[in-house]
């Protein structure tokens, strides 16, 4: 470890910029922050200049008085707790549901999600600090939090996540007044900054988790067309925030396909541009061809 | 790899001491996030839902937060829930005496609820049920001092049905007469105007929930009047007429006084013959 930590740039992507130019070791990285923020500004411009393109927040959203949008989660929670939503909550969940089958369960957290916003904020703030150790909860704890917020809405007879949601209060409350929410938000910043790397998204949230289950089957996925020219620089590793998705179709374990079938990758495209090697590309889940790397270093495609 | 293959006795351990770990640390949170909704369930009597909105308990299950209601709300009178208000957390709620329900013709947040929370169903606004206005304060309220205030009843938007005068007796003058408010559950919409209009510096009326604000007869209750009104004549048989227990030998009949001599003592003074039972009673059922 100590070996490759004095062998690699003192910055993760540091060599992907010399090699590619600083826009395009950071093009995913930008395009998903405009996704994010513009998400928030489309939200955002009809409490502020009265200009309503978007109403409501993710739970269900109503765009132009056309296009519903629920989020599957707390539908399943209504669901759980005895309650028949109308129609129009039931054609927003099959339309949210069919385009994460297509785009990657988790592309949720990082591409809409404000949440991620304030994690990878906490999360980079911790690298800058050189905070090292982090609490040990294991991974699939979000899947017991799922478990838990879904046993919650059976047994109450409510949506009782709802009250708590760090997600949806965060979202709600930049659109209807935050209150103490502020609070549970800069707890989930702390939680992140000084407890545990990645605590909140990656460990925890029930809501990234039951989004990975839709991505367990979703189409598009990052693959690896050029994995056999990984040069074992770990920048994807160090700025993956669901590192151990990399792992398996990287090194071929158990002769894996050159793609990141894992639920939880988030499709935040960071590892295609922190690569200097172009090991990584979006691609589908079908998309099992890999390239076989010349002498002069560009890859060509060839079939597997 | 082996190792998950084949588990060791400690590796097994291991794994068995982090599952109860992890459900034990869920299983808490789980605890607290359901007593938190179980109390949130309480609504205070001053938060009003929005027209058309389920009973508490199905409302907070079927209510998604999603503001849709707020947005569509002309009058801008509904607010969602912040989390340290003391109602269920992103659900929307008015405050009659900042703001009142404007009762739009068309039950714009009605219309816009994605999921039912708000009742579809409910189509005429004048049969809401938000709550029931209820004049809470006989000594505050102005007409009850025997003054013409009338404001509750001047704007009430189901005028003359909701809100009636019921013209009384004022016993401390002996010579006027008070206007007294009263409210009529079956009309009133719960909208919460009155009590946004009440003149005094808290209000007198005030809408509150239906479970507070609503009594209700036993079962068994009936009232002469409406069960007269309905068989078309009185349900009771007439009077017999009345007999006096007097020593034997006299007599009391009404506006006349005693008569007869009061010589013999009788111990034993006739008893009165039973009255024929009502109609009513005899049926068996009461």
């Amino acid at each position: 470890m100590n070996a490759i930590l004095k062998t690699s740039p003192a910055r993760p992507g540091a060599e992907a910029i010399a090699a590619k130019g600083w826009l395009a070791a950071h093009k995913w990285l930008i395009l998903r922050r405009s996704s994010q923020i513009g998400i928030l500004l489309l939200f955002l411009i009809g409490p502020w200049f009265g200009l309503w393109i978007v109403k409501g927040n993710l739970n269900f959203s109503y765009t132009l008085n056309f296009l519903p949008l629920t989020d599957p989660y707390v539908i399943l929670q209504s669901l759980l707790a005895r309650q028949m939503p109308e129609k129009l909550a039931l054609i927003g969940v099959l339309i949210v549901t069919l385009f994460y089958l297509l785009v990657g369960g988790r592309s949720y957290c990082s591409w809409v999600c404000p949440v991620n916003l304030l994690t990878d904020a906490a999360y980079w703030l911790r690298v800058r600090l050189g905070l090292k150790g982090s609490a040990h909860i294991s991974r699939p704890t979000r899947y017991w939090m799922l478990g838990m917020t879904l046993v919650m809405a059976f047994v109450t007879g409510s949506i009782a996540w709802e009250m708590v949601n760090p997600v949806s209060m965060m979202h709600r409350g930049l659109f209807f007044g935050l209150g103490l929410a502020w609070a549970v938000l800069l707890a989930v910043f702390l939680f992140d900054l000084f407890v545990m790397r990645h605590g909140w998204c990656g460990h925890l949230c029930p809501v990234g988790a039951f989004y990975s289950l839709i991505g367990k089957l979703s189409l598009v996925r990052v693959t690896l067309p050029a994995r056999a020219a990984c040069n074992d620089c770990m920048d994807c590793f160090a700025v993956c925030p669901e590192p151990q998705v990399i792992r398996p179709a990287l090194k071929a374990i158990g002769g894996t396909s050159p793609l990141i079938l894992e639920a939880n990758c988030t499709n935040c495209g960071r590892c295609i541009d922190v690569c200097s090697k172009d090991v990584f590309a979006f691609g589908t889940r079908f998309n099992h061809t890999v390239v076989t790397v010349t002498v002069a270093g560009a890859p060509q495609a060839a079939p597997k | 790899m082996d190792n998950e293959t084949k588990p060791s006795a400690a590796a097994r351990r291991q794994f068995l001491a982090d599952t109860a770990r992890m459900a034990c640390g869920v299983g808490l949170l789980g605890l607290g996030v359901g007593l938190y909704a179980r109390h949130a369930r309480a609504l205070p009597p001053a938060a009003i839902r929005p027209p058309g909105a389920l009973p508490e308990t199905d409302f907070s299950a079927a209510c998604i937060r999603c503001g849709l209601c707020v947005r569509d709300c002309p009058f801008n009178i509904l607010h969602l829930a912040k989390p340290e208000e003391p109602i269920s957390t992103g659900t929307p709620y008015f405050v009659a005496r900042q703001l009142p329900c404007e009762m739009c013709e068309d039950i714009p947040c009605v219309k816009a609820c994605p999921t039912g929370a708000l009742d579809h169903s409910l189509k005429d606004i004048n049969k809401s049920k938000m709550g029931l206005a209820v004049l809470v304060d006989h000594e505050t309220c102005l007409n009850f001092l025997g003054l013409r205030c009338d404001i509750c009843y001047r704007v009430c938007p189901v005028i003359d049905k909701a809100i009636t005068l019921d013209p009384q007796t004022n016993a401390r003058t002996g010579k006027h007469t008070l206007f007294i408010p009263v409210v009529h559950s079956d009309h009133c919409t719960g909208c919460g105007k009155c009590e946004k209009a009440c003149p005094t510096e808290v209000a007198s009326i005030k809408v509150l929930p239906l479970y507070m604000a609503k009594g209700q007869l036993s079962a068994h209750y009936r009232l002469g009047w409406v069960e007269k009104e309905k068989a078309g004549g009185s349900l009771v048989a007439p009077d017999v007429e009345h007999q006096y227990n007097m020593p034997e030998g006299m007599k009391y009949e009404s506006g006349k006084g005693l008569s007869g001599s009061p010589d013999a003592v009788s111990p034993a003074p006739t008893s009165p013959a039973p009255a024929a039972l009502p109609k009513a009673f005899q049926g068996g059922k009461l």
